[in-house]
């Protein structure tokens, strides 16, 4: 068996290692649309003594 | 590692696949978990800016998935046991227990984290209540202990909509309650049609199922009465805010067929039901999901019309 061929077992890992990477991907996506959706809301208000700095 | 392991050309643990980490989470029950807590969302009185709503299912999804993590690594020994669930990745030897315990963790305080950071706390709180039920309530403490394990096991899977109404409003109100009382409610029916015709797996894996412990006549007794108190629950929403005229005629309509299903399983005996091979018992279990679906589509059809004057009594 020659090993540069793909193994199945590596085939297992990259799809789990790209899986991650999207899921990873996503979650920064999602959080980033949380934060602009949080501060663009009308209530949000930065707290008077971080304003002032 | 060295290269011999090469040669090996079955699944090993610490080298699963994304797809059995996501078998972990059971996707079938996660999708009713989304649909049922989008509908309790969407049903409640207060809006949600749409990514902060988007994010919320998504965690309470995860928080789902999660609970069904733990679950199947505390269930791991029954599992190998049933036919239905040998399959499932620790029994079939893709994902490790540890691997599965460590992975049901770490999304449980995750989802749980984020969604009380997106949302509100009322929310988180019976996020994690759920998770804790769900795992240790109903998995590590009733579902072998009492024939009733389903009955008050159910109320994990009731949480949901709860949860959505939670995010958008807060707090608790009727309405969540009773989209609550109508999953804790239909679960028992539900799932006892099932293990009628799914009869040997559960004896063979030691759960005490109603089936085994009280006999099949006992269950298709405890069909009718669960059916017969859950229809007041589920034509009763229908006279509040989430309910009105079309969510009332879909409640009728599928409450007496689901009280004629149960009624006929009632009915009926062994030696009929081995005669047509569990035929009204498939017939009941089918309709159930169609039963449940039907009503929370009526309530999302009721929030979604009413911009229009057309949903509710008003």
């Amino acid at each position: 068996m020659s090993l540069s061929k793909q193994h199945e077992m590596h085939k297992r890992r990259f799809s789990r290692n790209l899986g991650l990477g999207l899921v990873l991907a996503g979650f920064v996506a999602l959080v980033f649309g949380l934060t602009i959706a949080k501060v663009s809301n009308e209530d949000f208000a930065v707290p008077s003594s971080e304003a002032d700095g | 590692m060295s290269d011999a392991s090469l040669n090996n050309t079955t699944a090993q643990t610490g080298d699963a696949g994304f797809g059995d980490f996501f078998a972990l989470l059971k996707p079938r029950v996660m999708s009713l978990v989304v649909f049922t807590a989008l509908v309790g969302l969407l049903a409640a009185p207060v809006g949600v800016h749409p990514i902060v709503g988007l994010a919320a299912i998504l965690f309470i999804a995860v928080g789902g998935g999660a609970s069904g993590a733990l679950n199947m690594w505390w269930d791991a020994d029954i599992d190998r046991v049933m036919k239905r669930t040998k399959g499932r990745p620790i029994p079939a030897g893709k994902v490790s227990e540890g691997e599965a315990f460590a992975f049901g963790m770490t999304l449980s305080v995750m989802s749980v984290v984020m969604l009380a950071l997106a949302t509100n706390f009322v929310a988180a709180g019976l996020l994690a209540f759920t998770i804790f039920f769900y795992v240790v309530i109903y998995s590590m403490w009733l579902k072998r202990w009492t024939p009733q394990n389903i009955v008050i096991g159910g109320a994990a899977g009731a949480f949901p909509p709860m949860i959505g109404w939670a995010v958008a409003t807060g707090g608790i109100s009727v309405e969540s309650v009773l989209m609550f009382t109508l999953i804790f409610m239909w679960t028992p029916p539900h799932f006892w049609a099932l293990c009628l015709f799914m009869k040997s797996d559960y004896e063979e894996a030691g759960v005490p199922m109603l089936t085994v412990t009280h006999g099949r006549r006992s269950t298709r007794k405890h069909i009718l009465v669960y059916t017969i108190l859950l229809a007041p629950i589920a034509i009763g929403a229908a006279f509040t805010s989430i309910g009105g005229p079309i969510y009332l005629a879909v409640a009728l309509v599928l409450n007496a067929l689901f009280l004629k299903g149960a009624w006929d399983i009632w009915r009926r005996d062994e030696v009929q039901a081995e005669s047509d091979k569990y035929r009204t018992e498939k017939k009941v279990f089918a309709l159930s999901l169609f039963y449940l679906f039907g009503h929370f589509t009526a309530i999302l059809l009721q929030s979604v019309l009413a911009p229009y004057g057309i949903g509710g009594w008003g």
